[in-house]
């Protein structure tokens, strides 16, 4: 928290707000993890219920982007931030966009809970399964690596991303098998597959906040590099 | 979030105008001042917003030519009436001003100027005030081993919020600032704007200020004056986010003024 520096202005009052939006982002973030690993349980267990409370629930993540988006942009208008600040406030901002598109296909997984596979489709929901933790434990180090701004878990969690997307791909040629040999399967396969394509999209939101975490930090713009450029750059100073 | 439907007035300023030396500065300015709140007034220069502030503890009489018509209230009581107490209203309503004025004595006699007109003349009373009344300033901790050093040796910073405590000492109500920290340095600056966040908690404070950034920085409520009007007036969070008149968004976005 002190490596942040939030608590050394003179302004107490300016203080207290950085500390309050950085702790709004932490709570929706918390939110967003629940909402996952809810999500997750839901299909593992065919629990329609959680799912509903899941799909509900995403309405909360939605308030919490429009508070702390009005949170920042006063900030902007009355303390100027600037240097580490502005760069905190700009991180934040970027941060709660893909932390609510996180919301938001956390929703699409919860809604294939509400189908209902048979036994042999079972084993299609072992692969998601494995993927969604893989994907829940990098959402969880980046939203642990941005609570203590550590730049080096956030290379960690960037590096894992890779690994889940060869996951999405052996899931996608499996699901591809399945199909071809039972096209009645193709309606529930396919509801896999978007829930499959949705994990992974939230792995690729999980690096985008990683390299904002970076961004915050190192002041280094690191997007749109691939990962040994990246861990170069960071590492490089 | 701060918003003037939940907050008790302290002072309410009402068709109040004022014309100096026949030129009218305020036209029919009403503003209700919120209690236990900052405000800021802000505007281009000529806007009348010294001219309210000084109206507010009717400081305007002191030049000549005044005229002030309306009236002030300060709780319940019109200030402008026949009958006040000019010394008792200025003690509820203590005003600092641009330059710093410390009186060329001790930093210590300068804190009990005003106590020992009110009569407190017991040496431990008036220790303890003074303490007290810098340590609000967020003064003592620098002045506490040369309280009888001349109050002139301090810097520029040091003294207005000296004379920030010497206003305080003798608890006013209302406190005035007519742009407490234009002659300071930003750190100091920003140490009157932190020492104003502290004090709102016991006086209800007026500031005018032409930097609008300090307005956004420190206050609850900022009304934006132009030309001796009131152009707009609300919770400094509206103002500086999204204001209703053109007028207020062309002047704090420096397209005018």
């Amino acid at each position: 928290m002190d490596k942040l520096n939030l608590s050394k202005h003179i302004s107490s009052q300016f203080n207290e707000e950085l500390e309050q939006i950085r702790n709004h982002v932490m709570s929706m973030g918390g939110l967003i993890e629940r909402q996952l690993y809810d999500a997750l349980a839901a299909i593992a267990n065919s629990d329609s219920e959680l799912a509903q409370q899941v799909i509900a629930n995403d309405l909360k993540v939605n308030d919490w982007e429009l508070q702390i988006d009005k949170e920042c942009t006063r900030v902007i208008a009355k303390r100027q931030p600037a240097a580490s600040d502005l760069r905190l406030i700009m991180a934040i901002l970027k941060s709660i966009n893909d932390l609510e598109r996180i919301g938001d296909e956390t929703r699409r997984i919860a809604k294939v809970a509400l189908e209902s596979f048979n036994s042999d489709q079972q084993d299609l929901l072992v692969n998601l399964d494995n993927l969604g933790r893989h994907v829940a434990q990098m959402l969880h180090d980046v939203l642990d690596a941005f609570a203590r701004m550590d730049v080096e878990a956030a290379l960690t969690v960037h590096k894992e991303d890779k690994k889940v997307d060869r996951e999405y791909e052996a899931i996608t040629r499996q699901l591809m098998t399945y199909m071809i040999e039972d096209p009645r399967s193709i309606p529930k396969v396919m509801n896999v597959l978007w829930s499959a394509r949705s994990l992974e999209r939230i792995g690729d939101r999980c690096k985008n906040l990683s390299e904002y975490i970076i961004f915050f930090v190192k002041g280094k713009v690191v997007r749109h590099a691939s990962h040994e450029k990246l861990e170069q750059e960071v590492r490089g100073d | 979030m701060a918003a003037l439907t939940d907050v008790s007035t302290k002072m309410s300023a009402q068709n109040l105008s004022v014309s100096l030396a026949g030129k009218t500065v305020l036209d029919q300015i009403s503003l209700d001042i919120p209690a236990n709140r900052v405000t800021a007034l802000i505007g281009p220069s000529g806007c009348g917003k010294s001219t309210l502030l000084r109206s507010f503890n009717r400081m305007n009489e002191l030049l000549d030519d005044a005229n002030t018509e309306g009236q002030v209230l300060l709780d319940e009581l019109n200030i402008y009436q026949a009958g006040v107490d000019l010394a008792e209203l200025r003690r509820r309503v203590g005003i600092v001003f641009q330059k710093p004025n410390p009186f060329p004595l001790s930093v210590y006699e300068n804190v009990a100027f005003g106590l020992r007109l009110q009569g407190i003349n017991s040496a431990r009373q008036l220790d303890e005030l003074i303490a007290a009344a810098l340590q609000k300033a967020a003064l003592w901790h620098e002045v506490k081993d040369r309280l009888y050093d001349n109050a002139l040796t301090l810097s520029g910073g040091q003294q207005q919020r000296l004379v920030i405590a010497r206003a305080i000492a003798i608890e006013p109500e209302v406190l005035l600032l007519d742009e407490p920290a234009s002659a300071l340095d930003p750190i100091s600056t920003l140490k009157i704007e932190e020492l104003l966040y502290e004090l709102k908690q016991q006086y209800t404070i007026v500031i005018v200020t032409h930097n609008m950034q300090q307005a956004a920085r420190v206050s609850d409520f900022t009304a934006f004056m132009n030309l001796g009007q009131l152009v707009e007036f609300d919770a400094t969070n509206k103002i500086f986010t999204d204001p209703r008149q053109p007028q207020t968004e062309d002047y704090i976005t420096g397209r005018f003024g």
